[in-house]
């Protein structure tokens, strides 16, 4: 427990960072991962150089989903989209620095799902297959 | 024997000791994470095995095995006769009338699938009615939805209280405007526990001429189930709830209802003479039964319901009213937590569905894992059920003949861990 449940992690559970809506998103989207009931609604606004100037969402799930989309949150904005486009799973775990069952993974790895089909949808690109561990998570433009 | 509520308040202390009867449950000895015994609160969703059936699994391979039926050499006729043994072994279980009428099936969902779409779709069409209830598994919502969808029958639901116990009152009406033909209900809610009254549900189907099939998975492993004292038509259950392997099940069907209904899969067993252009098929029950079944697993799910049986069945479901009673009670006592299902003192299987204010139950689930205790955390395969209450998922705890109070003590201590970890104290 103390491995999963670490203090970073439940701070950000019970105070998420970039919590909330955008008036103007560039994109959004939103996903749900049925194993936990997790959802997450994601706001996405880039700037003229294809930068994340903003991140917002909103959603209601297990701990590890939502304290996962909050880290992400904090990790994307200032990037570029093709920075966020290059962001692995591995990424996502190592950014949580905790160890994750296969069905745990999959609550951490809502967030970016999420963002990345977002992202496809918005570039109006194919979402990229063959994602180990997210082909429960079902996701659609909002 | 009815299907009254046995009894309400306080039970008194059951005659099964639980820590004699986990002795015979090897995996129960030592948790993976901690190597203390293993709390294990989740049979509902399966059961774990005792040596008599892990013993057969292996008797079987290794000296009794063959292809079942038909084989003229020893091993052949061994397997066949422990196979059909197992059948007997179900129709005692259920107080069939004759083997006959038990078909193995894999489980539950086959079990109503084959009655779904065997009498289902040569029996329903437009103008018939199909009711079901809100509490319902995937298992026995999915097949008849799905054969109204293609018959053109109306499916309609018993609908539930905010404490997930049936509406009676509402069955009149459920049944204007058609023909009730057929009311597959559950006996006991996987999700809430709620015991079905089919007291109340069988002669209203029969006032109507409707056939009752009733999903067995939660009742049959725990209780005394008569079919022929309930005056039902159909009962489906899982071998491996009732301490048997998975992959076996059965289904009990009136042997009359049982012998006009087609098969609905074909290949061996099934038939009695096959000619390239028309086929004879077998009696009851191989009508149902096409290819090899599980040999070693149905025999073996004979070894679990001779092993309940010497439990005795009665002590079991004693012991699981008093486990529940204490555990419902001390869930009660956490701050912030709310047990969904009928409200303590009301008849219910073993089964607790509970929310914590503040926390997933995921969460819940991870960390009571990390103490070697088994909570399942979910929708249960209840979707609707869950959307009608308002919740996404509960977390679930689940009793069974080896369960101790000790085992629910721990469930108590790692609850008020995670109420701290959560900062909800």
């Amino acid at each position: 427990m103390d491995d999963l449940y670490r203090e970073y992690i439940l701070e950000h559970y019970r105070n998420p960072q970039n919590y909330g809506t955008l008036e103007h998103p560039t994109f959004e989207a939103e996903g749900q991962n049925p194993m936990c009931g997790d959802e997450l609604h994601v706001q996405v606004e880039i700037d003229d150089d294809n930068v994340i100037a903003a991140v917002r969402f909103t959603g209601q799930g297990c701990a590890i989903s939502q304290a996962s989309m909050s880290i992400l949150s904090d990790e994307i904005i200032g990037k570029s989209l093709d920075d966020v486009a290059k962001l692995s799973r591995e990424d996502i775990v190592e950014l949580l620095g905790i160890e994750l069952t296969p069905v745990r993974l999959k609550c951490a790895l809502l967030g970016l799902v999420v963002v990345k089909m977002g992202m496809h949808d918005h570039a109006g690109t194919a979402a990229p297959a063959g994602w180990e561990g997210v082909d429960e998570i079902s996701w659609g433009r909002t | 024997m009815t299907d009254a509520p046995t009894r309400a308040g306080a039970p008194v202390a059951s005659p099964l000791d639980p820590e004699r009867v986990s002795a015979d449950f090897p995996i129960l000895a030592s948790g993976p994470n901690t190597g203390r015994r293993l709390a294990y609160l989740d049979s509902a969703a399966t059961a774990m095995k005792p040596r008599q059936v892990i013993d057969s699994l292996r008797t079987t391979y290794e000296s009794a095995y063959a292809n079942v039926h038909r084989g003229v050499y020893a091993h052949a006729a061994a397997a066949t006769e422990h196979f059909e043994a197992a059948r007997e072994a179900v129709r005692d279980l259920v107080n069939a009338r004759s083997p006959r009428e038990v078909i193995f099936t894999r489980g539950t969902t086959e079990a109503i699938n084959l009655v779904a779409y065997s009498w289902g779709r040569s029996n329903l069409g437009p103008g018939d009615i199909v009711v079901t209830t809100e509490l319902e598994h995937h298992s026995n919502l999915v097949p008849w939805q799905q054969t109204c969808l293609a018959t053109g029958a109306d499916l309609r639901f018993i609908p539930v209280d905010d404490d997930g116990v049936l509406d009676v009152s509402a069955l009149d009406a459920l049944a204007e405007g058609g023909r009730l033909r057929m009311v597959a209900v559950v006996h006991v809610s996987n999700s809430l526990g709620t015991h079905v009254s089919l007291d109340v549900i069988v002669p209203w189907a029969r006032s109507h001429d409707a056939l009752v099939l009733v999903d067995g998975a939660q009742s049959v492993p725990h209780r005394t189930v008569d079919v022929q004292a309930l005056g039902i038509d159909f009962l489906a259950f899982s071998g491996h709830k009732l301490m048997g392997p998975t992959g076996a099940g059965a289904l009990w069907g009136r042997e009359e209802l049982l012998a006009e209904m087609p098969p609905w899969q074909f290949g061996g067993e099934m038939i009695r003479r096959v000619g390239y252009d028309v086929t004879t098929f077998n009696d009851l029950p191989w009508k149902f039964e096409a290819g090899t079944p599980a040999i070693a697993e149905v025999t073996a799910m004979g070894a679990a319901i001779r092993y309940l049986q010497e439990l005795g069945i009665d002590a079991v479901h004693q012991h699981e009213i008093e486990m529940t009673h204490y555990a419902h009670e001390r869930l009660l006592d956490v701050p912030g937590l709310r047990v969904l299902g009928p409200a303590l003192g009301v008849e219910r299987g073993g089964v607790l569905s509970f929310l914590i204010e503040g926390t997933h139950p995921h969460d819940i689930a991870t960390m009571l894992d990390t103490h070697d205790v088994n909570v399942r955390a979910g929708h249960h395969c209840t979707q609707p059920l869950m959307k009608r209450l308002g919740v996404n998922a509960t977390a679930r705890a689940s009793v069974y003949a080896y369960t101790t109070r000790e085992d629910i003590d721990r469930l108590i201590d790692g609850l008020a861990e995670v109420r701290t970890v959560f900062g909800l104290t």
